[in-house]
């Protein structure tokens, strides 16, 4: 009975092949554009987990207000407001796992007859847990190193690229600022950061070598930044309260004082641009729903056409004994073949375009599995859905009516 | 003889027009037993169709009741009433009525689709159908293909091949010359030899003398009910 009907329905089909192709069309630009729409929107979210996933987790970065807003204070300087001793008390709350003081700026690195410019960055060892580097090649530098002011860095895969081409940095030298530098490491790849610039295009030193060879201070101890990483995601707001309290006492602000500092919240940053690629994907998705929609109203629409023009079939196969479900069913069956149909070519076609911007603009695209599984659910659901009204007005018909018809 | 075929009492049936209701079929009472061969005659608009179409069950009467093998009609539901339309009774109509789409074979098999009958049983039987009317040389051609006589045996062979009690014929050589029309009245009266049951519509004399009952409508109402000398040996 079922193979009977299928292939009735195949037959239906191909009567009008050109209407058939026009109303599978809605169905396949439909699927298609949600295929593609979901592969592009996931992507952008698996490419934003990605950088979060290397920022390192639980951050907050503490910076240095201008001290000349609120010069009374320091007595007419400028300098920064943070310094190396509030990084050490930081480090003893509650909650704190790693506290990295840091100084950076841009500046340009020479090698032989190369020259690149690159973010440098004076801090402790701490940094690089918090901020969780990896170590390509070569080794770290430590606490002594930090205390004793040598002139060893680590370089970023981009710095590396730049500066030594297919050469090993490790043991090289590289001057900053007139002064000499060894490479003791190469930093694993990380990629962009949220805001689009290139993470490994970076050098770090000891803070106090920063300090002293390359930014030149004139205000020892004081820090622009200082890099503080709670245990947990939970430990984070005790962990803000808590510094805040503590900075506030140990720069002695009164109450209704401003702070001298500015706290930032890095997870929250990274939290709130998953969020809007969250949402982004969900309004391509949206967009794409809406043709088809617009498929699966066009497959109603030819439907109801057909069921006016064979009304007269309808009559004699209600005459010969076919029941209101046998009707029924075969023009269900009908619009779930036409829409099912479309869906298939729709999915091929969006998994292909998807591809083709992977290729051609080198996008992140995620096909989920789910994704086709749903983008074929829901055009069987809008067979069904927009099939049955028409099929159900067949399926009503009074066989005297449909065969008087015309 | 045993309960009748058809049992009708006090048949009516009124239309909708927008002059109010018409009354087409004004109580009609009539028996026909197994076996019958009978010719519904009568001036155009005197009600054979709409009483042949309610014999039929393709239409609901007003009034009266209508008994088909001894089953109160008006008390089935819709999957009943296709039931006995794809089974005990076959309906052959004065335009033919065959998909075009579909070729002969498909067409004659088609009530088997909706009996439930497997596909190599349909083709079985609707080649057998074919054949019993003459046709099954042509069983993959298209309805268009043929002439309006050979359609209207595939129409026959549809309606006969779920093995009916009963075959209802309105005007079924309405569409065709005075030579087809006899073979067809041939075919019909080598059923009704085979045991089947004819009621047919026919405004014609020659064409309802192959009958052995003729019966006669006049303004929604029988008027008269002639059984012929050989019918009335074959009803004994
Ligand atoms: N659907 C309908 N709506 C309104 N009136 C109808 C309808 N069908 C038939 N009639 C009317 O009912 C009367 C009987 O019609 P019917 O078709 O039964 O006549 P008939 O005996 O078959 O005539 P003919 O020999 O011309 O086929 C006619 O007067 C016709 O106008
Ligand atoms: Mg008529």
């Amino acid at each position: 009975m079922l193979k009977a009907m299928l292939g009735e329905a195949w037959y239906a089909m191909g009567a009008n092949r050109l209407r058939t192709a026009l109303t599978m069309l809605g169905m396949v630009i439909g699927v298609g554009s949600v295929v593609l729409m979901m592969a592009i929107g996931q992507g952008a979210q698996y490419a934003v987990a990605q950088t979060i996933s290397t920022m390192g987790s639980n951050l907050y970065i503490l910076i240095s207000g201008s001290t000349s807003a609120g010069g009374l204070r320091s007595g007419g300087g400028g300098g920064p407001s943070l310094n190396v001793g509030d990084a050490e008390a930081i480090a003893e709350l509650d909650g704190v796992s790693q506290v990295a003081p840091v100084h950076q700026g841009r500046q340009q690195l020479v090698h032989g007859p190369n020259n690149w410019s690159a973010t440098v960055v004076g801090t402790t060892p701490a940094y690089l847990d918090a901020r969780a580097w990896t170590i390509a090649s070569g080794h770290p530098f430590g606490d002594s190193d930090v205390r004793s002011a040598t002139r060893v860095a680590l370089i970023g895969q981009t710095t590396a690229d730049n500066l030594f081409g297919a050469e090993d940095p490790v043991g090289k030298a590289i001057r900053i600022q007139q002064s000499p530098f060894v490479v003791i490491g190469v930093l694993g790849q990380k990629g962009q950061n949220l805001d689009g610039r290139d993470q490994d295009d970076t050098v770090i030193v000891p803070l106090t070598t920063a300090q002293r060879k390359i930014f030149g201070t004139p205000f020892p101890g004081s820090v622009r930044l200082i890099m503080v990483q709670a245990s947990s995601a939970e430990a984070m707001p005790a962990v803000e309260a808590g510094m805040i309290a503590l900075l506030r006492q140990r720069h002695r602000l009164r109450d209704g004082q401003d702070n001298d500092f500015y706290v930032r919240n890095l997870t929250a940053a990274a939290d709130s641009a998953a969020e809007t690629t969250r949402v982004m994907s969900v309004l391509l998705g949206a967009i794409a729903s809406v043709s088809l929609l617009v498929g699966g109203i066009g497959i109603m629409n030819i439907m109801l056409v057909s069921v006016t023009e064979r009304t007269r079939e309808i009559g004699i196969r209600m005459a010969i004994g076919a029941r209101q479900k046998d009707i029924l069913a075969q023009f269900l069956l009908e619009a779930l073949m036409i829409s099912v149909a479309g869906c298939l070519i729709g999915l091929l076609l969006g998994i292909a375009g998807a591809l083709l911007i992977n290729t051609m603009i080198d996008m992140v695209i995620v096909i989920s599995g789910a994704s086709v599984l749903v983008a074929f659910g829901v055009a069987a659901g809008i067979g069904i859905f927009f099939g049955y009204y028409p099929a159900r007005r067949a399926a009503a018909l009074d066989p005297i009516d449909a065969l008087r018809h015309q | 003889m045993s309960q009748p075929l058809i049992r009708v009492v006090g048949l009516g049936k009124s239309y909708r027009t927008a002059a109010g209701p018409f009354p087409a079929l004004r109580g009609v009472d009539l028996g026909v037993d197994a076996g019958e061969f009978v010719a519904i005659m009568g001036q155009s608009g005197s009600g054979k169709s709409t009483f042949m179409n309610l014999l039929g069950c393709l239409d609901t009467p007003s009034s009266g009741d209508y008994f088909l093998a001894g089953r109160n009609v008006a008390h089935l539901g819709d999957d009943e009433l296709a039931a006995l339309r794809n089974r005990t009774l076959g309906f052959v109509f004065q335009g033919f009525n065959l998909l075009p789409r579909m070729n002969l074979e498909d067409n004659v098999g088609l009530p088997l689709v909706y009996a439930g009958v497997e596909r190599e049983q349909r083709r079985r039987r609707a080649r057998q159908e074919l054949q019993r009317v003459g046709l099954h040389a042509y069983a993959d051609s298209l309805p268009s293909r043929i002439s309006g006589g050979q359609q209207q045996r595939v129409a026959i062979a549809r309606a006969l091949v779920n093995s009916p009690q009963l075959i209802l014929a309105d005007e079924p050589t309405g569409n065709l010359d005075s030579h087809t029309s006899e073979e067809i009245m041939a075919l019909f009266a080598q059923l009704n030899r085979d045991g089947i049951t004819i009621l047919l519509v026919t405004h014609e004399a020659d064409i309802a003398a192959h009958a052995k009952r003729q019966v006669r409508f006049l303004d929604g109402l029988i008027v008269s009910d002639i059984t012929t000398p050989a019918g009335a040996l074959a009803r004994c």
